[in-house]
């Protein structure tokens, strides 16, 4: 399998707004990302499908600096940032919504929102953006002098998206963001992401659970064992059967959490490269 | 707490995917309670095992010698000492405990009643047996050799000097009379419960505080008063007793639900009502602090001295433990080099350099050392989490007390020797502090602990105190929110290391010498056990712990008022840290911060058992891949 770096032909002369070009990384001995090429353009909604340990979160640590790439360029708005900290990247634009919210329990939802725009200098513009987070979700300014940890899945979901959203971003990475949440509100969630991504917010989403990102994903990747084995639009990527029975484990409808691991996802690890 | 409250208002409409509202919790609800239970109908094997909890650990007590020692401290003279009370303890918190029951939805609620007080006794008999069976054992066989701690006096106290036989029924009796009356005590209505504790609170406080208040007492030449309260051998007289007792039952009954009313009030305020309020708080306990010690004598003052230097210390821990999250267990190598920088720079006996500086210009060079030294021990130590941080702080803390001891150091620090003749600090040509005058220690200490409270206060609601904490919470989203967790981290153990080096400094003057044998590891230990009895990241809470912990029961080396307690000190710490921690992990005094959060937790908890099904949100292990 080679990874094919057709990209779509209407971004073909645009700069990606943050790219990988041949990316490898380690976590010690581990290969966790071979040749990675990813390129995400503005105003995008793209996706990065994968079972377990297929590399997915170590491709959001890779592009966010919490992992040193081994070899090739992690390029944010034309600039090579691989010697760049977690923190230039933020600064400039880059924002995490982790998997599974994680967001800080024992403050305040107000603390947690302040903690998203921990960077920024200029308090008008924050509190801004404070009300236009609290326009987006009502709910959370009735939360606001509340822990974050005693809100419900669903209003930590939104808490967790305002927070990243204070910091400015212009891309949003999403670490499985249908993670530990029941169908009803993942669905929800999934609309709250597009709902987002219309407003003109740039959305690198990484998921398991392949039907929900690419029913409101324009391209998508899939990558097994650190490669990436499928890169095409959603609508294309949704009809290859291959998708499922070969890439994403069993027979699952989607709909379901847990996609398990590719058949061959810990054999083919050891000759590969 | 029984959470159907019908009248509560109706809450506002939600969407159907979000938990159902919070009702809020009704305390009491005594409509529906359920009758007393019959009075034998006891829960056996809970009283068995209760009994035999509490009577494992009465003997443990009583084999660690602190009846005995314990028994030279009057309560109330010729009828209570501090002993006997230390040998009822346990069947007291035994026979209160198994009459405990827990409000549940759903679960009837008895109303108590002679169930209780049977109970009770039952469970009390069983503890005070323990005693019984100790006193056989005692008397039957050699004890000493494996357990060599006991004194035989322990015996002749048990059976009331009258033989091993009335021992044995004596403890008996004893333990279920001590544990029906924690039982009567559940049975009593609240109000005459609430009396009762007053009094025995009071008793209590009256008599462990009795060095305290005879010296004020003096002070204030109302010595004769005094006499009449205390024994001239220690302990209350009975006729004193009795006076306190009334007059605090008088008190709680007339007082009852002002102060709490006059907290809630104060609660209740909102924006500069409550800022006045607190601030109007805040200058009264400092205009208490400022005149308190000029009535006080040698003997309190330089226990208000050790007490503020140990606020200081947690305090400084409190910020790198309790705000940062960062576990140190070698907190005391920064109030060992503080001291030894102190020392260094102002002593003339300074073995290697003595530049001889005035305390306060000294000063400036402790603050640069210790920072110094904070950035050297943190820059390696920073990049661990968790278990390995502590492991290695603790390494670090002894590390730098062995460099103080060392032959190759000795040239600089005097090794074992120390420094001594160290000068007290002089402030500005007003004052000389030190250890004689403990009075201006206590102003000095007072001083620095205005100051770094109010650093802390500043620093909690700061940009980076949310950093700090928010790098406590997790420190990887930390991270992802483009916090420079190194740098956040490494500034709070720097800020520590200077709020300890403080401490470290006003010690030296007031000690007028230091070796390394001050700076043990048991420092440590006992600053952190501080900051977590008075609740972590909350600074009155910190000074709390410290009063009560260092003033009452006395720090590594310092005694506290109850001197006779030093050598069961740690006992006590070890068994006050395990019932925090079971029974009030937020702290003795958890900020309104943390109690709202625990309130909500429970609603927030209650809720989602009801929304269950509709809400959907399932917690999930954050240990995935």
């Amino acid at each position: 399998m080679s990874s094919a770096g057709s990209g779509t032909a209407s971004s073909a002369e645009r700069i990606p707004l943050l790219e990988m070009r041949r990316v490898n990384a380690h976590y010690g001995a581990v290969h966790a990302l071979r040749d990675v090429d990813l390129a995400i353009y503005e105003g995008e909604l793209v996706c990065l499908l994968g079972g377990n340990a297929s590399g997915k979160s170590t491709t959001l640590k890779t592009l966010l600096g919490m992992l040193k790439p081994t070899s090739g360029e992690v390029v944010l708005d034309g600039e090579v940032v691989n010697d760049r900290p977690t923190s230039y990247r933020v600064a400039r634009g880059i924002t995490m919504v982790p998997e599974n919210r994680r967001l800080f329990k024992r403050l305040t939802v107000r603390e947690n929102l302040q903690l998203g725009a921990y960077l920024r200098k200029d308090g008008d513009a924050i509190a801004t953006d404070m009300e236009r987070v609290y326009e987006l979700f009502p709910r959370v300014k009735e939360r606001l002098a509340q822990k974050a940890g005693t809100l419900s899945g669903g209003e930590q979901q939104m808490v967790a998206i305002g927070r990243a959203l204070m910091s400015q971003p212009r891309v949003l990475l999403m670490d499985e963001p249908s993670m530990g949440l029941a169908p009803a509100l993942v669905q929800q969630n999934f609309e709250l992401i597009s709902q987002i991504h219309e407003a003109g917010m740039t959305v690198f989403m990484v998921e398991q659970n392949a039907n929900m990102a690419l029913g409101i994903a324009d391209r998508g990747w899939v990558l097994q064992t650190g490669r990436v084995v499928l890169d095409d639009t959603a609508e294309a990527l949704l009809a290859n059967p291959a998708l499922r029975t070969s890439y994403l484990g069993g027979g699952h409808d989607g709909s379901d959490n847990e996609v398990g691991e590719g058949p061959a996802a810990e054999s083919s690890s050891q000759h590969a490269c | 707490m029984s959470l159907t409250a019908p009248s509560d208002p109706a809450p506002p409409p939600r969407p159907a995917s979000e938990p159902a509202p919070e009702t809020g919790p009704s305390v009491g609800g005594s409509d529906d309670d359920a009758p007393p239970r019959p009075p034998f109908a006891q829960d056996w094997r809970r009283i068995a095992r209760m009994g035999a909890i509490g009577a494992v650990g009465q003997i443990f007590i009583s084999l660690s010698n602190m009846p005995v020692k314990l028994d030279g401290r009057a309560i109330i003279e010729g009828v209570l000492s501090l002993g006997y009370l230390s040998l009822v303890v346990l069947p007291l918190a035994a026979g209160s405990r198994v009459g405990h029951q827990l409000r549940r939805e759903g679960v009837p609620f008895h109303r108590p009643g002679a169930h209780e007080v049977v109970g009770g006794a039952a469970c009390g008999a069983l503890v005070g047996g323990g005693l019984s069976l100790l006193a056989i054992l005692i008397a039957n066989f050699n004890l000493r050799e494996p357990l060599v701690n006991w004194s035989p006096i322990l015996a002749d106290l048990l059976a009331f000097n009258r033989g091993t036989a009335f021992a044995v029924v004596i403890w008996f009796a004893i333990g279920a009379a001590v544990g029906a009356a924690a039982g009567l005590l559940r049975v009593v209505p609240p109000l005459a419960r609430r009396v009762l504790w007053t009094m025995v609170l009071t008793l209590f406080g009256a008599a462990v505080l009795e060095s305290l208040t005879t010296d004020l007492a003096e002070g204030m030449g109302i010595e004769a008063l005094i006499d009449w309260f205390y024994a001239p051998r220690g302990g209350l007289t009975i006729t004193g007793a009795i006076a306190l007792a009334a007059g605090s039952g008088v008190l709680a009954l007339v007082g009852r639900g002002r102060i709490k009313g006059a907290k809630a009030r104060i609660d209740a305020l909102e924006g500069p009502a409550r800022n006045r309020a607190q601030g109007g708080l805040i200058l009264a306990t400092a205009a208490v602090l400022v005149i308190l010690p000029m009535f006080a004598g040698k003997l309190t003052n330089e226990l208000l001295a050790n007490v503020g230097l140990f606020v200081l210390l947690a305090l400084g821990l409190n910020i790198v433990v309790g705000l940062a999250g960062i576990l140190d267990l070698g907190y005391v190598a920064f109030f060992a080099v503080g001291s030894y920088s102190a020392a260094v720079l102002t002593a003339a006996t300074s073995p290697r350099i003595n530049p001889e500086l005035p305390w306060f210009v000294a000063l400036i060079g402790v603050v640069i050392l210790t920072g110094l030294v904070g950035l050297f021990i943190g820059a390696p130590v920073i990049r661990m989490r968790g278990d390995y941080l502590a492991i290695v702080t603790l390494g670090f803390g002894e590390i730098i007390r062995l460099l103080f001891l060392s032959d190759w150091l000795s040239g600089w620090f005097g090794g074992s020797q120390g420094i001594t003749n160290i000068p007290g600090a002089e402030i500005f040509g007003l004052a000389e502090v030190a250890g004689t005058d403990p009075r201006s220690v206590f102003y000095l200490v007072l001083a620095f602990c205005a100051i770094a409270i109010y650093v802390s206060w500043r620093l909690e609601r700061s940009r980076i105190g949310r950093a700090w904490m928010a790098v406590r919470e997790d420190e990887t989203v930390a991270e992802a929110m483009g916090i420079n967790t190194v740098n956040v981290k490494l500034l709070a153990f720097v800020v520590g290391a200077v709020l300890g080096s403080f401490s470290g400094a006003i010690f030296s003057a007031k000690v007028g010498s230091v070796f390394p044998a001050s700076f043990l590891i048991l420092v440590s230990i006992v600053i952190l056990v501080v900051v977590i009895f008075g609740g972590m990241g909350n600074i009155v809470g910190v000074i709390a712990g410290s009063a009560v912990l260092i003033g009452v029961l006395g720090g590594p080396k310092q005694p506290g008022l109850l001197a006779e307690f030093s050598e069961f000190k740690l006992l006590i710490y070890g068994a006050l840290l395990v019932w925090m921690m079971l029974a009030r992990p937020e702290g003795l005094i958890p900020s309104v911060r943390r109690t709202r959060e625990l309130h909500q937790e429970e609603l927030a908890q209650d809720a989602w058992l009801r929304g269950q099904t509709e809400d959907g949100h399932v917690e999930h292990g954050e240990d995935r891949a």
